[in-house]
């Protein structure tokens, strides 16, 4: 296991930075200097133009410039606002929290929704199945962005049991606020996790180990937690890991529609403002935490199933 | 090498050699991906024709029709500036699928030649190949669309071609897979022993018996590719406002709070019909295996680390 854990995180640690170099040149290589958002439509003189590059580093040598960034992301400094000249970690700080809270409040819809749904789809073969079947497979077709109009229009504007804009403030402030979008980020994801616990559940089920516990009289119970939800663990962990891994970007687009205020929000105000550090940190951020996310649900799959762990470090 | 852990049914999954198991000429779809079939012409249809079957220009304001209803004049009602809505959805189809075409096309133009590179010559070639798109692989698709945007505007053609090379690894694994499987297979050999030069052999014989597989994977990729776009149009990123897009009008906000929610049904019900039919199509295509994107993930890590043994 700890081998198989080091072998993972060296491989975490390439990725995480190839992909800071590509977030941090790709930035850099794009048309017009960083410095020009600064002096907006006024054309400046030569001189404070030198001097603004100058105070922004941009002076130097590129890999120098790359290298002394990610020296100070890795001590905790993710750099300053282009627009706002503000601290791009403390900027980000409010952000972080309500995108966690959104992220984790789906991931705990779509454990319940799609684990729970996909088990009973497979213990009750017939109609109730064939229900579950067709909509499990439309929800897998219905966008976070469509999912996210609809249920403002008929929750909050309709009926008005949440409010349709914002974030308010406390606990159930924050509940009753990120119900609408985390339900819609969790449909895709949902129908996903349902259809694999089913397919999954299903093959456990028609195995012969569960034939025998079966002949052997154990209990309805006892046969769905130790045979087969034990055995069906590994592929639907592993798929949720992914989705919940995936959230992380379909965040932005559910907190754009409800105006959260989270990463994603933030995100997609600095890309139109053109506030590269900000961008920049927010990827690199997002990057990091999908690709964490993604080695967790594969820690976890290979705690409960020893072969994998075999399977990969041989 | 040990048996994989993951589900058989997973590995089951891959399309290694997979046939289907009709006759390949016979075009027997069943009902349910008949039906999506028709949706899908449909709705091309509507987006070839948009001119000729559209009740109007898609942009003119009647501003004494701002939010009625279906109507002779307008069947599906106007928005907020009276534009109708009927037209703008047909003329939207046009943006919203020639998007997701041009996305799977260069994906598939790019990955084909890498995967049967990889397949063919194994070794460093291969291991070169798949640590680029291992790398591509980490950042999510979205986010390299966002950050693209970011360096070139918003537009919709920064946002097609980042989403291209972000499916790429997606593509090119799974043809990857199934091409390395169907190369040991005795029939290559023998036409190898022929004196039948490699490109004759790929073109001919290998991509000819993987196009089942490819043709299903590609109309599977074609809906993520309709749906990341439309998110990016929602979040005015790709396609501009004026313009008629599903995406741009699921993002009308104030009329659905101000109790219009007319167009944006409209515009929700036509984007999850199509993602819906081109997933039934696509997954009958490749012989009803599930291959909806996190088992496709899941299954091209296995691939990956079991290259990685070899």
């Amino acid at each position: 296991m700890i081998r198989f854990t080091v072998k993972r995180l060296l491989g975490l640690a390439v990725t995480l930075f190839a992909a800071s170099f590509v977030i941090y040149s790709s930035v850099y290589a794009s048309p017009g200097s960083p410095e020009s958002v600064l002096f907006g439509s006024r054309s400046p003189s030569p001189a404070t133009r030198a001097a603004v590059r100058q105070y922004l580093g941009l002076d130097q040598p590129f890999l120098t410039r790359y290298l002394g960034w990610l020296g100070h992301v890795l001590s905790g400094d993710l750099g300053t606002s282009l627009v706002s000249q503000q601290d791009v970690g403390s900027r980000l700080a409010h952000p972080v929290q309500v995108t966690c809270a959104l992220v984790a409040y789906a991931a705990v819809l779509i454990v319940v929704a799609g684990v729970g749904l996909g088990l009973l789809a497979a213990l009750r073969p017939g109609p109730v199945d064939a229900a579950i079947s067709v909509g499990v497979s439309t929800a897998t077709a219905i966008p976070a962005f469509v999912a996210a109009t609809v249920t403002v229009s008929v929750f909050a504007v309709t009926l008005g049991w949440f409010p349709a804009y914002g974030l308010d403030g406390g606990a159930t402030g924050w509940v009753r606020s990120l119900t609408l979008p985390a339900v819609s980020l969790a449909v895709i994801a949902s129908g996903l996790v349902a259809r694999i616990t089913r397919a999954t559940a299903r093959e456990q089920l028609a195995s012969e180990h569960v034939q025998t516990a079966v002949a052997r009289g154990l209990s309805q119970a006892r046969l769905v937690r130790s045979h087969v939800l034990r055995n069906a663990a590994g592929p639907v962990i592993s798929v949720t890991g992914l989705q919940i891994a995936g959230l992380l970007t379909g965040a932005v687009v559910v907190e754009q529609a409800f105006g959260l205020g989270g990463l994603g929000q933030v995100l997609i105000d600095s890309v139109l403002q053109k506030d590269f550090p900000v961008v920049q940190a927010i990827c690199l951020l997002l990057v990091t935490a999908f690709v964490l996310l993604n080695l967790l649900a594969d820690l976890l799959v290979a705690r409960l199933d020893p072969r994998l762990r075999r399977a990969v470090t041989a | 090498m040990t048996a994989p852990a993951v589900d058989p049914d997973l590995v089951a999954a891959a399309p290694t050699g997979v046939r289907p198991a009709r006759p390949r000429r016979s075009l027997n779809l069943g009902p349910t991906a008949a039906l999506a079939l028709g949706v899908l012409v449909a709705v091309t249809l509507l987006a070839a024709l948009a001119p000729m079957v559209a009740p109007g220009d898609p942009n003119s304001a009647d501003l004494l029709a701002t939010f009625t209803g279906p109507s002779p004049a307008h069947w599906l009602g106007a928005d907020a500036t009276g534009r109708d809505i009927a037209s703008r959805l047909i003329y939207g189809a046009r943006t919203s699928l020639i998007g997701p075409a041009v996305i799977v096309t260069l994906s598939l133009v790019v990955s084909l030649p890498l995967a049967m590179a990889a397949a063919w010559h194994g070794g460093v070639i291969a291991f070169l190949i798949n640590r680029v798109l291992d790398i591509i692989f980490s950042v999510p698709g979205l986010l390299l669309a966002i950050l693209t945007v970011s360096l070139f505007g918003p537009g919709l053609w920064p946002a097609v071609i980042s989403l291209a090379v972000a499916y790429l690894p997606y593509v090119a694994r799974l043809t990857m897979a199934a091409a390395e499987h169907e190369r040991r297979l005795p029939y290559i050999d023998a036409l190898s022993v022929q004196g039948q030069s490699v490109t004759r052999i790929i073109s001919f014989h290998l991509l000819r018996n993987l196009a089942p597989v490819i043709a299903g994977q590609a109309t599977i990729t074609f809906a993520y590719a309709l749906i990341d776009l439309a998110s990016l149009s929602f979040l005015g990123l790709a396609v501009q406002a004026p313009t008629a897009d599903w995406g741009v009008m699921m993002s009308d906000r104030d009329a659905v709070l101000q109790g219009h929610p007319g167009q944006v049904i409209a515009a929700g019900t036509l984007v999850v019909a199509t993602v819906l039919s081109l997933f039934v199509l696509g997954s009958r295509l490749s012989g009803d295996r599930p291959t909806p994107r996190g088992i496709l993930r899941l299954l091209l890590r296995r691939r990956a680390q079991q290259a990685g043994q070899r």
